[in-house]
């Protein structure tokens, strides 16, 4: 098979050693000898590192000089290097189509132990690829134009940083948020570790800034609700949600909550965690952003009745910004690129009933501590059980729903330094004794393990056992009154009983609660523990599988958060410069229709989910819009005429495969 | 494309070792593949894997082909039902799978040589469980080398034609 339509075939195959990755376990010279035998093939050489600069150059040499016109690859995985070698074809004036990689490492040497299969299977792999090969095309990769505005998805610190950043390098941000404010988890924080600076006082400057910022439209209280397209072109469709409060109106003077008809706030703050409570009408916290009351529809009397007097009106008179009329609405936006940044959700703990939380009113979250410590918190920062005492003694528990088999399997990498500040803060507001029961401290960061010499001189007391569990059963006058942790000092070998007057656990981070609705709606993917799935995990950390879409923050999986502002900087700097380059170049792998074969059955019309292919009723064929098509081949697969083909996946490609593999069976 | 001798000890069972043809999609299933291979877990070496984009590209006449030409069994991998980077084309795949097993069944292939699975991008151990999986089954099954039947086969006609036309040869000398 060397003359037909594709002229004279002249393959080149290159197998990589990939240092001793793949040749530990392949015999590659064996393979290279073997492929140097296949009809078509001109050379065939072995080489340590084919991706290296003189790897690429061997391929560019045989090009020029030996007239390759096909070259196939056996290295590793096709998304890798597919695009080194293709580049080093072009360098060669070969088109870069004519190239076929062969995935001889994560396919074979990575997953085998036996030399003599693993090198039948690389030879079986590559003769697979020098049939295939012979049928490629030449094709051009098709640009599409990069729509230079953004859309943030999360207004938390790690969508306020993207959003900055994006906003600062000149292009229009939408940042969407599904809460009344932005802010998210950081702005319940009291302080950060390991500085100990407060929380406010670095994010609040921040939303302020992304409230303030020309490029950025900030829509609070909305979600996505739909995303069609695809990189360079999504169609967002956002609902906002009716908060009951004009926006422009609103100058956040707060006389409407006063003026409340409920006299006592009776409904559980959210912010607060449940821990103070709130009016109908409110503000989330002092400094929200955009600094704009709400209106909770469930607790109103006028929303839930339409029979309240309405003294809210009356002191918005002025300004008229209440509005009991307004219903949600939807606009619709197209950004080039979208960056995804929805948090976490704190595990619960009622999943572990061992530790008493809901059942005694002294078991807390951490979340609800820090809230407990904040001078704007539901106590003015003042550290009191739910009983109303100043606690003497104070038991942090760690790995709650974390590195469990029974609850997370991961670690969420707070945890530990979280528990020592609170240690810390707890020390300093009330003078407790404070223990912390540890699996392992893990204190890897920037002046991180200092902290943890500080806390630990500052006497608070390690405990290294998991509690197996808390109880109000005293069993010595010691204990009468108090929660006690029933735990194996694994350092000292003895089962303690400590009395405590309150219990706080250093729950886990998990996915958000809608992460996989979310996964769904942007078409991305989730790791196993349900986090987004990065596109990998070392070199490319926030990009997804689908182009033009980033994650960044504990979207993505647990962080603290400087990791999770540099993941947030990085995710905006893919997106400025996607942004920047204007056009975005996707692989040629549409589908097409051959007139002269379709007889018009229409088949293939109704299984196009971009609806890319149309019937001609004139000429009684089908038609494939080649900017529509995704490439997915699904319409190809069902052509009972064969006549829709696809670009680098053609029928004859994938059978010469098919039978590549199969030659000795 | 040269020509090794048939055994026949392949198709009665000695020395055979199932061959397995697999269909991954690009954006799941290869991904995981891939997956597999960074984490080193180890697999039966008896798979041979094609790539596709979507799972929806695999024509029912791959499957067939990849029979004919002495796959003992074929295996597709597609995202998870809703994960499908191309929307549905995972849903398709389900459609013509069952399908195809009924028309396998028809044509004496036990339908358990096919198989398919959904494969997150994150289940690098799924993919080494199923082929795993996979091998036993066909194992268990047995050969089908349907490429090695249809040898014989010929060889087996070409003899009968051969007898028939020296019957005739014979009977023409009588």
């Amino acid at each position: 098979m060397s003359e037909k339509k594709n002229g004279q075939v002249r393959i080149g195959v290159y197998i990589c050693h990939c240092g001793a990755n793949i040749a530990d376990t392949v015999d590659v010279k064996a393979v290279a000898e073997y492929a140097a035998t296949l009809p078509g093939v001109v050379i065939a050489r072995d080489y340590k590192y084919m991706c290296s600069d003189p790897g690429q150059e061997l391929i560019q040499q045989d090009i020029e000089e030996h007239q390759i016109n096909r070259v196939v690859v056996a290295a590793c995985s096709p998304s890798l290097h597919e695009h080194t070698f293709r580049g080093a074809a072009e360098r060669a004036g070969l088109n870069p189509f004519f190239v076929q990689m062969v995935n001889i490492r994560e396919h074979d040497s990575w997953v085998h132990t036996e030399r003599e299969a693993a090198t039948v299977k690389a030879k079986d792999l590559v003769r697979a690829a020098v049939q295939r090969v012979y049928f490629h095309k030449p094709l051009e990769k098709r640009r599409v134009p990069i729509h230079p505005e953004v859309l943030v998805v999360g207004g938390g610190i790690a969508g306020i940083h993207a959003a900055l950043t994006v906003a600062n390098s000149g292009k229009k941000v939408y940042l969407v948020e599904r809460e009344a404010t932005i802010g998210g988890h950081m702005a319940q924080y009291d302080k950060t570790f390991p500085t100990l600076d407060c929380a406010a006082c670095i994010l609040t400057p921040k939303m302020s800034a992304v409230k303030a910022h020309p490029n950025i439209v900030l829509w609070t209280y909305s979600e996505v609700v739909s995303v069609d397209g695809s990189v360079g072109d999504y169609k967002v469709v956002v609902k906002r949600k009716p908060r009951y409060i004009r926006e422009d109106l609103c100058v956040g003077c707060l006389q409407c909550i006063d003026a409340c008809v409920f006299k006592e706030p009776k409904f559980d703050d959210e912010f607060n965690l449940g821990l103070s409570k709130r009016k109908p009408i409110y503000i989330p916290f002092p400094q929200a952003t955009p600094k704009v009351v709400v209106i909770d529809p469930e607790a109103c009397i006028q929303l839930r009745t339409g029979k309240c007097k309405r003294s809210c009106l009356e002191a918005c008179v002025e300004r008229g910004a209440i509005d009991f009329e307004q219903k949600e609405t939807y606009e619709e936006i197209h950004v080039g690129s979208i960056i995804i940044a929805t948090g976490f959700k704190t595990f619960d703990p009622r999943r572990l009933p061992q530790y008493g939380y809901g059942r005694y009113p002294n078991v807390y979250t951490t979340l609800e501590v820090e809230r407990l410590v904040n001078a704007s918190g539901p106590t003015s920062g003042q550290v009191i059980t739910r009983d109303g005492r100043v606690p003497k003694s104070v038991g942090i528990i760690l790995c709650v729903g974390s590195r469990d088999e029974n609850t997370n399997r991961w670690c969420s990498r707070v945890c530990c330094m979280t528990s020592l500040k609170l240690a810390h803060l707890i020390k300093e507001h009330t003078g407790a004794e404070v223990y912390i029961f540890y699996i392992d401290m893990r204190a890897a960061g920037k002046g991180y393990e200092e902290f943890y010499q500080r806390v630990l001189n500052e006497g608070v007391h390690f405990v290294r056992g998991r509690v197996a569990e808390i109880t109000d059963w005293a069993l010595d006058p010691s204990e009468e009154g108090k929660l006690v942790a029933r735990v194996e000092d694994t350092n000292t070998g003895f089962v303690r009983r400590i009395p405590l007057d309150m219990v706080v656990l250093a729950v886990g981070l998990e996915p958000q609660f809608d992460a996989h609705e979310v996964q769904r709606m942007f078409g991305i993917s989730c790791s196993l523990d349900g986090f987004f799935l990065e596109k990998h995990p070392k070199l490319a950390p926030a990009p997804t599988y689908t182009d033009g879409i980033f994650i960044a923050g504990l979207c993505h999986g647990p962080k603290d958060i400087p990791d999770t502002v540099m993941q947030a900087g990085y995710a905006a700097a893919e997106a400025i410069a996607l942004a920047d380059t204007g056009y975005f170049e996707l692989e040629p792998n549409t589908a097409y229709v051959v007139e002269e074969e379709c007889s018009g059955c229409k088949s293939c019309v109704p299984l196009c989910p971009y609806q890319a292919i149309t019937f001609k009723e004139d000429k009684q064929k089908a038609f494939i819009n080649e900017v529509l098509c995704k490439g997915c081949g699904t319409c190809v697969a069902a052509c009972p005429s064969g006549s829709i083909r696809q670009n680098l996946f053609e029928d004859e490609e994938i059978f010469s495969e098919i039978e590549g593999v199969l030659a000795y069976a | 494309m040269e020509e090794k001798p048939v055994t026949d000890k392949l198709v009665t069972g000695a020395d055979w070792e199932p061959l397995i043809v697999a269909f991954f999609c690009n954006w799941c299933t290869y991904t995981a593949a891939d997956l597999a291979g960074v984490s080193r877990m180890g697999y039966d070496p008896n798979v041979r894997v094609i790539r596709v984009m979507c799972s929806g590209r695999v024509d029912p006449q791959f499957v067939l082909d990849a029979f004919a030409h002495g796959a003992d069994g074929v295996l597709i991998g597609g995202c998870h039902p809703g994960d499908c980077h191309y929307v549905e084309g995972n849903y398709k795949t389900l459609r013509r799978y069952h399908l195809l097993r009924r028309v396998l069944a028809d044509l004496g292939i036990e339908p358990e040589r096919l198989r398919l699975e959904w494969i997150a991008a994150s289940e690098g151990e799924k993919v080494a469980k199923t082929i795993n999986e996979m091998v036993e089954q066909v194992r268990a099954l047995g050969p089908l080398r349907l490429s090695r039947r249809f040898r014989e086969w010929d060889a087996e006609l070409a003899s009968l034609e051969a007898e028939v036309k020296r019957g005739e040869e014979v009977a023409a000398h009588v």
